[in-house]
């Protein structure tokens, strides 16, 4: 178990440069409504192995629900949502499989308050890969190394600043060995010194091929990283582009008027 | 003929403890074992469940300790189940302790944030381990404190089994306080035998707190 997520940076590399044809993520017509109101309209997107996507968009344009659907935090009402060839809307058995191979990272860092560091790095491997307790730290430990915490391993969370938690949930999500990452503004939750190490992190990640969609708007992060931009409007995805043209030039009147704001 | 009040008769009203201990276990284990099923039902994802469970407090929240007893104590033979004393009480003390201790219990879960369920949602863990290693080890935290403040109403609640017949604390003082014409006095010793079985668990309550406190 650990030997095999020990190498998982390697194969993610190796699978983003060998297979880059193949969709790990295949969105479909996908229909979300909460109650009456329709948050996410016909969405269509197909994320390759190894692809990294941005997607940015005004508050309340459903880029969070978009990516909550991906692991089924959200249930959908229509259209169709593949992860990895397993279909999401069949049923419930193969929700927490997929959980397994999906990381996820949320603005507040949801770290286990009562478990320390490395425990909240443990816990799943140990129930849902039943890695034993060895081969469970010695996985954590690799990761805590990974986002250069390793010596904060035996504090609880809440001694930890901001930035230092969100790397230890980056850690926790990658000790699942997951084939996608998701990330849903995680970066905004932070003080201004603390956006570049999460970000470092991030950087570090892509570079090393792993599947990521990140909500952000650190535009800097995109542009350095991103193969595509998504930009998400009203529920809608209104505009996709790889980062050069898509800032240089913005086909949409909304994105253009979206970007004019962010980027002053 | 009026007795005095000696030896005997504050050993007598101790000898009522024994019962009023009893019951209290009893209550203790029935609701604690039930009331985290109810707690579990009521904070369950299907809405109809919820629901079912959200009856049942408000049943029992909403009706007397003592009506409960009395409906199960004269209500199961009526029905053509005959229950002894100790049955018919412990059912009595169940039910009522449950649903207290369910609604305490929910509250608790529910006060754990959304966002701890959903990491661990995210993370590929089932329910049972959700529940086991993260949700419900946040959740006994927060709810020491109302438990125990309950458990403490409880012991004092058991007082009421004394109009099925039970012989405990509190019907052992009214018993030689009408045989001695001492009631200050019976009843001034059941009231210390009272404080000295709660205090210790309200001094514990506050320890458990302060300790789990600390990993915070
Ligand atoms: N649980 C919910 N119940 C009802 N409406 C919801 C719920 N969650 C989200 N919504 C609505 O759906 C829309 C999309 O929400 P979402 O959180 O996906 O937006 P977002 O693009 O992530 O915004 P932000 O940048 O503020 O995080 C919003 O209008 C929001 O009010
Ligand atoms: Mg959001």
């Amino acid at each position: 178990m650990s030997a095999n997520s020990a190498q998982s940076f390697g194969q993610a590399e190796a699978a983003s440069k060998a297979g880059s044809a193949t969709p790990i993520i295949e969105i479909v017509d996908l229909q979300k409504w909460f109650g009456s109101f329709q948050a996410l309209k016909n969405i269509n997107l197909t994320v390759k192995t190894g692809e990294r996507i941005v997607i940015c968009g005004p508050s309340g344009s459903g880029k969070s629900t978009l990516i909550r659907c991906i692991n089924r935090l959200e249930e959908y009402q229509d259209g169709r949502l593949l992860v990895d060839g397993i279909d999401l809307s069949a049923g419930t058995k193969n929700i927490d499989a997929v959980r397994a191979e999906v990381g996820m990272v949320f603005q507040q860092f949801n770290l286990f308050p009562h478990l320390t560091v490395v425990e909240n790095c443990m816990l799943a491997p140990m129930k849902v890969r039943r890695a034993n307790k060895n081969e469970a730290r010695d996985t954590a430990m690799k990761y805590l190394t990974r986002v250069r915490i390793p010596d904060q391993a035996d504090k609880y969370p809440a001694q930890l600043s901001g930035g230092q938690q969100q790397r230890v949930a980056i850690a926790r999500a990658l000790c699942m060995s997951p084939k996608i990452m998701l990330f849903d503004e995680p970066t905004s939750a932070l003080d201004p010194e603390m956006v570049k190490e999460v970000l470092e992190t991030m950087i570090g990640l892509a570079n090393d091929g792993m599947t990521m969609l990140c909500v952000t708007h650190e535009m800097g992060f995109a542009r350095q990283v991103a193969d595509r931009v998504i930009f998400m409007d009203q529920g809608e995805i209104v505009e996709q582009g790889e980062p050069h043209s898509f800032f240089a030039n913005p086909q949409n009147e909304r994105t253009r008027g979206f970007l004019g704001q962010i980027l002053h | 003929m009026i007795r005095q009040f000696g030896l005997n008769e504050a050993l007598f009203i101790l000898s009522g403890i024994q019962a009023t201990i009893a019951l209290s276990l009893i209550a203790f284990a029935g609701g604690g074992l039930f009331g985290f099923v109810v707690a579990l039902l009521r904070t369950a994802e299907n809405k109809a469940v919820r629901r079912l469970a959200a009856a049942y407090i408000d049943f029992f929240q909403g009706t007397p300790l003592l009506m409960q007893l009395f409906l199960v104590f004269y209500g199961l033979p009526a029905f053509g189940v005959q229950v002894n004393q100790w049955v018919a009480v412990a059912i009595g003390l169940t039910l009522h302790a449950s649903a207290f201790l369910g609604e305490i219990w929910r509250g608790s879960i529910q006060a754990v944030p959304l966002g701890q369920t959903e990491a661990a949602r995210a993370l590929g863990l089932h329910y049972k381990d959700r529940l086991v290693s993260v949700i419900l080890p946040q959740a006994v935290r927060l709810s020491i404190a109302p438990t125990v403040g309950f458990l403490v109403q409880l012991i004092k609640g058991t007082s009421l089994a004394a109009i099925i017949g039970f012989v405990e604390l509190s019907r052992s003082a009214q018993i030689v306080a009408s045989t001695t014409y001492k009631p200050l006095l019976a009843y001034g010793l059941v009231a210390i035998f009272y404080f000295v079985l709660c205090f210790p668990l309200s001094r514990l309550s506050a320890m458990a707190e302060r300790r789990l406190s600390v990993s915070r």
